[in-house]
């Protein structure tokens, strides 16, 4: 496809998007589609990482700080979610700054960039079920109703209104996947998973550089968070924070394509509709089940497609789009 | 002194015990741990999960087929290894070329499958093996007998796993791979061989450390979760793989928790024990006992 066809595409679906709600207003499927939008955002942000190998399973932490800083400003400050929002994001960015910068800079990576990041996920998720009395510990915290503007406390009752926000916030987040995509921070980080000592020797700052990709991650994941606040208005401790959201991300992002930029979004559909199908078909009997098949799915796909579906899709067209070129190339060798 | 004095009281004293006493189990789960990953080179994030697993066989054996605790626990032993080999034989063999971060979210796969495996099979329910052990009182204390049973369970599993490990020729094999993966297998030892050993091993610690668990804590599908995380941050504390290490920072880790819990609510003393964890992660990145390079 050439970079104008390609063009043209995203802008054919994004109308599509966009016109959606407008034409089909089914509220359960609105709801759905609302949900996948903001959790591919999540994942997307996760992927930003994981693609350069920084596997990190704190990104539970910062989406519970997203989610609960805002909720928690609104409710004993009174401050908006418009200044609450980037006040969470900020935090969150601190605390990846403050983890993030030992660790690069004492080489921290692997296995044990794992487990630290681990750890801080651990201690997002037991400070909020320690603080019960603001947060509501593990029982869930809802923000306070909005009575008068509906539109300073960012709470709107239509679907139709949150489709288009959580449609904003994840075209945002593939844009700024694309944009460092085309940086010069990409072949950089890619330089650094490589070799670390090979790229700072060819002039690359590691630290600085896996610095930045960990801050623009830690403040869309957090984004993240306190949207999926907002949209839910009701929040626990294990639905936004913790280890078992982070290998969520990890695993929805390894599923869709880790490589790729809809990667992501990809696995966030298939997850999510598992999950409700699961749910529908079986009720309350359905507990445990979507689990059970996202993990048996995660040892599959690690094993047998690393690539993720859509990266293994997107590979199949390519080489064979490789392979019909070669096929010319031979032909005219042999009419010369 | 007297505001030392204050401080330092019975139930402080009590807490240091306990954090020991507790500190016997950690160290168990983490030696196994500990041995996976210094031999196969391999984290096993579901390493909680097979623990839980353990303790579902033992709440099963003794509650619902009547066999006493003693028959029960060599048979939960057995099955948990076999699980360990299991494992190794489905999930990580196929991987073991692959980058390290693959094995280690296979693994996190793992997880998700044993825990959601429970939740389908045996529901969320609270369950406990019905069996309370007497309080021993000393002095103004109280020690719970089933932790000091524990303990010195633990103890033992540890004194064994040492003997394997320097009398016999399996063992030395073993302890051989962790230090050159290459050779061995020029030196005539099946290495596929000693991974399945290894990894039955280690399931085999999981196992124990379940019988011991399980007389102290209620089973449910997310227990594992309760005491996982911090069976990695001991190793990684410790420097994975190295079992002395390991074995320091159990009781480290332990006496954070048991004071930390003193002192204020059990979540901080968890909040503290993940936090000086980051800390010494920096002051000492590789372990506890690592030497400065």
């Amino acid at each position: 496809m050439t970079g104008q066809g390609r063009l043209a595409a995203w802008a054919v679906g994004l109308a599509a998007l966009v016109a959606l709600p407008f034409v089909y207003r089914d509220p359960y499927h609105l709801h759905i589609l609302v949900l996948i939008l903001i959790w591919s955002f999540a994942y997307t942000s996760w992927s930003m990482m994981g693609r350069f190998g920084l596997v990190s399973l704190g990104h539970g932490g910062f989406m519970g700080i997203g989610a609960y800083v805002t909720a928690l400003l609104w409710n004993h400050l009174g401050l908006s979610p418009w200044i609450g929002i980037p006040v969470s994001m900020v935090a969150a960015g601190a605390l990846a700054l403050v983890v993030g910068y030992p660790c690069f800079r004492f080489r921290i990576t692997g296995h044990y960039f794992v487990l630290v990041t681990l750890a801080l996920s651990g201690i997002v998720l037991q400070v909020i079920t320690a603080t019960r009395d603001y947060t509501g510990g593990s029982l869930g915290y809802t923000p306070n109703r909005a009575t008068t503007n509906k539109l300073l406390a960012l709470q709107f009752d239509d679907k139709t209104t949150w489709y288009l926000i959580a449609l904003a916030v994840w075209l945002a987040g593939i844009v700024v996947w694309h944009l460092i995509d085309r940086s010069m921070s990409r072949y950089a980080l890619e330089a650094i998973s490589e070799d670390e000592d090979a790229a700072a020797a060819a002039g690359v700052d590691v630290t600085a550089e896996k610095l930045k990709i960990t801050l623009i991650s830690a403040l869309m994941t957090a984004l993240a968070g306190a949207i999926y606040c907002q949209y839910q208005m009701f929040i626990t401790p294990d639905t936004v924070s913790g280890i078992a959201v982070s290998l969520q991300m990890v695993f929805a992002a390894i599923v869709g394509g880790l490589f790729v930029s809809l990667g992501p979004t990809v696995g966030a559909i298939i997850t999510i509709l598992l999950a409700e199908t699961l749910r529908i078909g079986f009720g309350t009997k359905a507990v445990g089940w979507d689990n059970l098949v996202y993990g048996v799915l995660l040892v599959l796909f690690i094993i047998f497609l690393p690539k993720g579906i859509l990266g293994s899709v997107l590979d199949r067209l390519k080489s064979q789009r490789k392979v019909s070129r070669t096929h010319e190339q031979e032909a005219v060798k042999i009419a010369r | 002194m007297q505001a030392f004095l204050d401080i330092f009281d019975i139930y402080l004293l009590e807490a240091v015990i306990n954090g020991i006493l507790l500190g016997g189990v950690l160290a168990l789960l983490a030696l196994g741990l500990n041995l996976i990953f210094g031999v196969i080179d391999v984290t096993w994030i579901c390493y909680a999960e097979l623990v839980m697993i353990g303790m579902y066989a033992m709440y099963f054996m003794v509650q619902y087929y009547g066999l006493s605790y003693f028959i029960a626990a060599p048979f939960t032993i057995l099955l948990v290894a076999l699980l360990g080999a299991l494992l190794h034989y489905l999930v990580i063999a196929p991987l073991l070329t692959a980058p390290p971060i693959n094995q280690l979210l296979a693994t996190g796969g793992v997880l998700f499958v044993l825990q959601s495996f429970a939740t389908v099979a045996f529901g969320i329910d609270f369950r406990n093996l019905g069996i309370r052990l007497p309080v021993l009182a000393f002095g103004d204390m109280n020690f719970s007998y089933a932790r000091l049973l524990s303990f010195l369970a633990a103890l033992v599993g540890m004194v064994a796993v040492y003997l394997f490990m320097t009398r016999t020729f399996t063992g030395t094999a073993i302890r051989a791979i962790s230090q050159d993966r290459q050779i061995m297998a020029l030196m005539g030892v099946d290495t596929k061989r000693m991974y399945i050993i290894t990894s039955a091993l280690g399931g085999g610690l999981a196992g124990l450390a379940a019988c011991l668990l399980v007389l102290q804590y209620d089973v449910h599908p997310f227990v594992g979760l309760s005491f996982g995380p911090i069976t990695f941050l001991i190793c990684v504390l410790g420097g994975l793989g190295n079992f002395i290490g390991g074995f320091i920072a159990a009781f480290v880790f332990a006496e954070i928790i048991s004071l930390g819990g003193l002192f204020s609510d059990l979540e901080w003393g968890y909040v503290l024990a993940f936090a000086f964890f980051i800390v010494m992660m920096f002051i000492r990145p590789a372990g506890l006992l690592a030497r400065r390079r």
